[in-house]
């Protein structure tokens, strides 16, 4: 899970890890309070979750009221499009009004999960305020990595060692390492998963403090965090996404026409690879999971089938505990209760499959089998392929009989 | 004849008397696994499926000479119940368990690197040696006893590979589940390094997916140290960067852990890539047939 900035922030200041002088706001009224304290010149900044913000436009300098008024009009309830996000952008709900800071220099420093090393890993680079990816292309010397024992956790040559890196003053230095210490405590409490600061500055008075933020906890820890777990922004996400979490199936969005519903992360993935390697394109990935029980398969039918590119789906389910035969009863009623519209695509496999698409095959709903999986795609890929071609005869046939129908009231105009 | 695990094992079950616990005991028990009891805090003394109950590990050990451990507790006490068994002496922990935090793992790990147990998972299907001992969830009725080590980060996709391999009629060795979790017990390269010294095995099959490294670091093991032919397919060649693709550990992430990078490390180092999930066994098969052809890929 995300978390926003300013969510960030509040986390940061909780910790002891020091940020601007800061509001936040959900409307212009808000706004118009928050300035007021926080006084000009100011800092707006768009809440969304996604990079390449500053960019897009949604950082903005504001030195009068007016400027700031007509940023947040520009700003707040509109979607944001970044180089990060969808065409369609992310909407902005809240806006964080952040006093700038004098920067003297600027710096990278990032903790996260090194899978790996199986262990906590420490991220630093002098160049701050650029992207991490690209200083470990253009300047790996830039970049020190450091990794934490779980054992012992946090070793203070650790700090001393990334303050040298930085070329930290001493004084500085005892800053820093308390800085790091409070992040490593946040990271380790809070069960995160990156806890980025890009950049972290040191102000010309000398001190330290985040100017960004980013956070990303794991998910599967939140059950032991409830107050973390209410910072969800549903918003932020694909809704088809966020409805599929809350039925317990795994979906993502994807930008293909055929519609998968498979049992398994790893045989969905398959699946939607097997598409691909035969001509069709992917319009997502579902996971419904092991039982893929009646409901559960008519839940991720209507899924599926919210998203209007789909031309067809395949079903692509391999019963081992429970028996195909079921499952196809399960698909059979789910198909109706849903009321497909286009050509379903069957493969079952492992315990009484035959027996299984016997029954789906029986049945008088459009529903094609498949004995194996080559033969599924192909047959799903042409099935998509017939929809596609059958809308565009369909659309053409219509503007024919618009032009029918127009040339003859234009006809009946003139006699 | 395999590896891990086979006829002899004594396995236990923690979160024995739960459903999960339950259904899948009286599972491993019909396929022939030689169950000898199991786990469940507060309800030692009792008998469940014919079982004796223990409230510890420890003493589950002291009475049954348990080697094995299959753990269905849920997340937020999986990582004890796996301490638990690793200080009780068990060798091989397999942890069905999904949803362990990735911090609890990192310590789990850390406690095991000084223990002689190995752990399968978590998040993982299990292990299964077929004919012989199933500790898992997998369905057993899929597998054949034979000469083809498995070892996947996938469930259901694993099944496929068994299905293929059986229906080519080549059978398994031992098929290992080492989980979809970013942290989790066995490797690819552990099991490669197990089967590449397993006499009974012939061939190994391994299906990876995106995420992480462990494909690249088993690409470099196979050109180093494997002599058996390995065929390898890796889900995810089209997830898109940044999601999570239902499994905590595929995620395609700063432009690293893809497919496609997966595939030229393994493919540069002689492992046989096959791009169809259709086409495993059929490639395991003609890589034995025909070992000659190693590393042309499909």
């Amino acid at each position: 899970m995300n978390l926003h900035e300013y969510q960030a922030k509040q986390l940061f200041t909780q910790f002891g890890i020091p940020v601007p002088a800061s509001s936040v706001a959900e409307t212009l009224d808000e706004m118009r309070l928050g300035a007021t304290s926080v006084g000009l010149p100011m800092m707006l900044k768009a809440q969304v979750h996604a990079g390449g913000r500053g960019k897009a436009g949604g950082v903005r300098r504001c030195a009068s009221d007016a400027e700031l008024e007509r940023a947040a009009r520009e700003l707040l309830g509109k979607p944001l499009v970044t180089a990060q996000t969808t065409p369609e952008g992310l909407p902005v709900s809240r806006l964080l009004l952040e006093a700038p800071v004098e920067v003297e220099r600027e710096f990278y420093l990032a903790l996260l999960v090194d899978r790996a090393a199986e262990r906590i890993l420490i991220m630093a680079s002098a160049a701050g305020g650029m992207d991490i990816e690209q200083v470990a292309a253009s300047d790996p010397e830039a970049l020190l990595v450091s990794r934490i024992e779980p054992v012992f956790g946090l070793r203070p040559w650790q700090s001393r060692q990334i303050g040298l890196h930085f070329g930290l003053e001493p004084d500085q230095q005892r800053a820093f390492a308390k800085l790091l210490g409070s992040l490593y405590q946040l990271f380790t409490e809070c069960d995160a998963s990156l806890v980025e600061i890009n950049p972290l500055v040191l102000t010309s008075d000398g001190e330290l403090i985040a100017l960004d933020a980013k956070i990303e906890l794991d998910d599967n820890a939140l059950y032991r965090h409830p107050q973390l777990a209410a910072l969800h922004d549903p918003s932020q996400e694909d809704a088809r996404e966020v409805a599929a979490r809350a039925e317990g199936l795994s979906y993502i969005s994807l930008d293909g026409d055929i519609g998968c519903m498979v049992n398994g992360a790893g045989l969905a993935m398959a699946t939607m690879d097997l598409i691909a390697l035969h001509g069709g394109a992917p319009a997502n990935f579902l996971d419904v999971g092991g039982g893929a029980t009646a409901e559960r398969v008519a839940r991720a039918f209507q899924l599926v089938l919210s998203d209007d590119k789909v031309a067809a789906v395949l079903v692509n389910i391999f019963g081992g505990i429970v028996r195909c035969d079921l499952i196809a009863e399960g698909i059979l009623a789910a198909v109706k209760e849903v009321g497909v519209t286009v050509p379903v695509v069957v493969r079952l496999e492992g315990t009484n499959a035959e027996l299984g698409l016997q029954r789906l095959a029986q049945s008088d709903l459009a529903i094609e089998t498949a004995a194996t999986l080559t033969d599924a795609a192909n047959k799903v890929v042409a099935a998509a392929a017939a929809t596609r071609a059958g809308l565009e005869a369909e659309l053409q046939a219509e503007v024919a009989a618009d032009r029918a129908a127009h040339a003859q009231a234009s006809v009946g105009e003139q006699s | 004849m395999s590896v891990l695990v086979d006829a002899s094992t004594r396995v236990i079950c923690q979160g024995f008397t739960g459903r999960q616990g339950s259904f899948h005991s009286e599972q491993a028990m019909a396929y022939g696994t030689r169950m000898v009891g199991g786990v469940t805090p507060g309800k030692g003394g009792q008998q469940h499926l014919g079982l004796p109950v223990f409230d510890t590990v420890h003493a589950a050990v002291r009475e049954t000479g348990a080697e094995a451990t299959m753990i269905y507790v849920p997340a937020a006490y999986a990582a004890d119940a796996i301490l638990e068994a690793a200080d009780a002496g068990i060798q091989v922990i397999v942890c069905i368990t999904e949803g362990i935090p990735v911090l609890d793992m990192l310590k789990v790990k850390a406690a095991l690197a000084r223990s002689p147990s190995v752990l399968i998972g978590p998040n993982c299907p299990g292990v299964i040696t077929p004919g012989a001992c199933k500790i898992g969830i997998m369905p057993g009725a899929i597998h054949r006893p034979g000469r083809v080590g498995i070892v996947s980060r996938s469930g259901t996709l694993t099944y496929e590979a068994v299905e293929q391999t059986s229906a080519e009629g080549l059978g398994q060795s031992t098929c290992i589940g080492i989980g979809g979790d970013p942290i989790h017990g066995l490797d690819f390269v552990d099991c490669l390094a197990l089967f590449e010294d397993d006499p009974d095995t012939d061939a190994v099959l391994m299906v990876g997916e995106i995420g992480g490294d462990a494909e690249e670091a088993a690409a470099a093991f196979v050109q180093q140290r494997m002599t058996k032919p390995v065929v390898a397919y890796i889900a995810g060649v089209t997830a898109p960067p940044g999601k999570r693709m239902g499994h905590a550990g595929a995620i395609v992430s700063g432009g690293g852990g893809t497919a496609e990078a997966k595939y030229s490390a393994l493919q540069a180092a002689g492992v046989f890539i096959v791009r169809s999930p259709a086409l495993l066994g059929r490639s395991v098969a003609e890589q034995l047939a025909n070992p000659a052809r190693r590393s042309s890929g499909r």
